[in-house]
């Protein structure tokens, strides 16, 4: 991947005067140094949340999801909510280092270990869902495929529930396995420098005997490119899925063709917008700033800008469907004027704003290379995009077909609880990846080190002149 | 005792690796092996290594996969156990395929992957915890290494100066 020729007008991706020696310093410190204390207080932070949320959890399993706030009109509540929130969130990691990578995109380079991870994380908050939602846990296995004499019927293939079974597990596994063998080379590098016989054991047991022979690296990447390939159509598919969830219903605002496309974009938008609420912290943390430039936070908030952009027409086109149809259901549905002045007008209009309004701040410079204007704008698209999620469920359900059934949906404390402990879990995860994983591929960002370093930078672009 | 030797060359630089590889391919050395910590570009072409046909293999795992997909979803869905549901095409899997292009994908993906990664790893003779093949504990940090298996060692000691090596270590073979 390194060789190719990158014009000297553009920013250099790694800055300060770096030797290959230095991007290992700087990726095995955070690994080698002792937590400091906000790491700590993080951690136990998140712990609490975590343990909390697996009360709340036990306590729906134990009594049934008669312990949520769920109705008989409003059937799928904070649960589901939740749940494409968080698959939506899981998107943008394997987008960056699969997508990115066919489109030689360097960039991702500083950013993809840790996207991953993110995606690898939010994908396992998301799976606790559906499975709890089940209410039997413990037939949770009944998803897939067993004999008929198993004591249930086979799976119902015709049905997305069981696609996004498939689609989930796949996109979970395969990422894993993608940022699992892009570690390979980096675990090596932790290994061979490790001064604790124990850190030696462990990192030895990582790093899977890697020695960096030339066939193994030509091997390593042909593997990284067809990997790539392979998981750039699922990451579109399991969004697309997910929508299918919805899109092949027969309710109201949900049987829509434009959900597809539609939900992947606002997966991407979502995805960015977690992973720069957590890479801005993480680069300050882990002093990552000469790798994720204010270049990387530029370009991915550029990416915020491209696919908000799409969440735009889909909402508009929604929108003036639901006008323009005549018709009264179209009137209840999400996004249509019924939903804006009706009783849900304020989760109709924490939408528009959080996910149109504000991001929209992007289009000027001056905010985009912002860190803390970034960091805020992120979260509020986080926000925005969970209320898409409820708008989406909640909005749509409360109006029921029959008016004698139309209902409003209230949160219980499990509800709350539950959704705040997959928060904890979430960041325990990514706390505990950051201290002991290599955050950076520093084996790939040293082979743009000399297209793309300052000090290298500099030297050409002398040449040049 | 065998005048066989091993030698070590240490590079500093990926560029002087590069040239050293040229200079001993002109000499008709040949190296044995070279670690680096990362992928130098050309480096596999200068080596003369045959490309690597694992991406072939990943084609033939992911053709597996659909047809596990395809063997599945006809023995669950038409054969097995037929039901009319939402009057669907429960009895022609021809008919009834298109609701399980996203299974059968999925299948193609998962099989291909995964597959193709356990071929890579035993390939490379690599497993948890297998102790490290590189001879050199600074080749996954900033340094270079060439590996000669040779009986000639002062040829090669003096090619390997020549280009601008680092550090030589011989050893017995």
């Amino acid at each position: 991947m390194s060789g190719h020729y990158e014009a000297p007008i553009r920013e250099p991706l790694i800055i300060g005067h770096k030797t290959y020696h230095d991007i290992t310093e700087d990726i095995a410190r955070p690994i080698e140094e002792r937590a400091g204390k906000l790491w700590w207080i993080s951690l136990y932070a998140a712990l609490v949340l975590f343990i909390y949320g697996f009360g709340c959890i036990a306590y729906t399993i134990g009594t049934g999801i008669g312990a949520w706030g769920l109705n008989r009109t409003i059937n799928w509540g904070w649960d589901i909510t939740n749940f494409v929130w968080w698959v939506g969130i899981g998107h943008a990691g394997t987008l960056i280092s699969a997508v990115l990578l066919l489109f030689r995109q360097r960039w991702r380079m500083s950013v993809n270990r840790s996207a991953e991870a993110m995606t690898i994380f939010a994908v396992v908050q998301a799976a606790i869902f559906p499975v709890i939602h089940m209410g039997r846990v413990w037939v949770g296995y009944w998803v897939f495929p067993l004999p008929n004499q198993f004591g249930s019927l086979w799976g119902n293939f015709n049905s997305p529930l069981l696609w996004d079974v498939f689609a989930i597990s796949t996109y979970f596994s395969v990422s894993t396995v993608f940022w699992f063998m892009g570690l390979i080379p980096d675990f090596a590098m932790i290994r061979d420098r490790a001064k604790t016989p124990w850190t030696r054991k462990i990192y030895t047991f990582l790093a899977f005997g890697w020695g960096g022979k030339a066939k193994h690296w030509q091997r390593f990447e042909e593997l990284s490119l067809v990997l790539a390939g392979l998981a750039t159509p699922l990451v579109f598919s399991v969004h697309t899925t997910v929508s299918f969830d919805f899109a092949t219903s027969v309710i109201k605002g949900w049987h829509s063709t434009i959900y597809p496309p539609y939900f992947v974009a606002g997966a991407i938008f979502s995805g960015f917008a977690m992973v720069q609420t957590l890479l801005l912290i993480a680069r300050k943390v882990c002093h990552l700033e000469d790798y994720i430039t204010m270049y990387h936070i530029e370009i991915m908030n550029i990416v915020i800008i491209l696919t908000g952009g799409m969440v735009t027409v889909a909402y508009a086109t929604e929108y003036f469907i639901g006008w323009y149809s005549g018709s009264r259901y179209e009137d209840f549905t999400y996004l249509s004027p019924g939903a804006a002045t009706g009783p849900y007008w304020w989760a109709f209009w924490a939408l528009i704003i959080c996910n149109l309004v504000i991001p929209a701040l992007f289009w000027f410079k001056r905010i985009r290379t912002n860190i803390l204007a970034t960091f805020i704008i992120a979260l509020i698209i986080n926000i925005g995009m969970w209320f898409e999620r409820f708008d989406i469920i909640v909005i749509n359900l409360s109006r029921d077909y029959l008016p004698g059934s139309w209902t409003m949906f209230k949160p219980t404390i499990i509800d709350v609880g539950v959704y705040l402990g997959t928060i904890g879990f979430f960041s325990v995860l990514f706390l505990l990846y950051a201290r002991t994983f290599p955050v950076i591929a520093q084996a790939e960002l040293k082979s743009i080190l000399k297209i793309s370093g300052e000090t290298y930078k500099a030297k050409e672009g002398d040449e040049h002149h | 005792m065998s005048t066989t030797k091993i030698v070590y060359g240490l590079y500093a630089d990926d560029d002087d690796l590069m040239n050293g590889v040229k200079a001993f391919n002109d000499k008709g050395i040949a190296i044995n092996e070279v670690y680096t910590p990362f992928p130098v570009h050309g480096l596999d072409k200068a080596l003369g290594l045959k490309k690597t046909r694992i991406s072939d293999a990943a084609f033939i795992y992911a053709i597996y996969g659909v047809t596990i997909g395809s063997l599945v979803t006809w023995y669950v869905m038409n054969h097995d156990w037929p039901q009319n549901i939402g009057g669907k095409p429960a009895f022609d899997w021809a008919h009834n395929m298109p609701a399980f292009v996203v299974p059968m994908f999925e299948l193609m993906v998962f099989c291909a992957a995964h597959m193709m990664s356990l071929t890579f790893l035993v390939r490379n003779k690599m497993y948890p915890g297998a102790p490290a093949q590189n001879p050199d504990p600074r080749t996954t940090d900033d340094k270079f290494m060439m590996e000669f298996i040779t009986d000639d060692v002062e040829s090669v000691k003096q090619l390997l100066v020549d280009t601008g090596v680092e550090e030589i270590t011989v050893k017995d073979a």
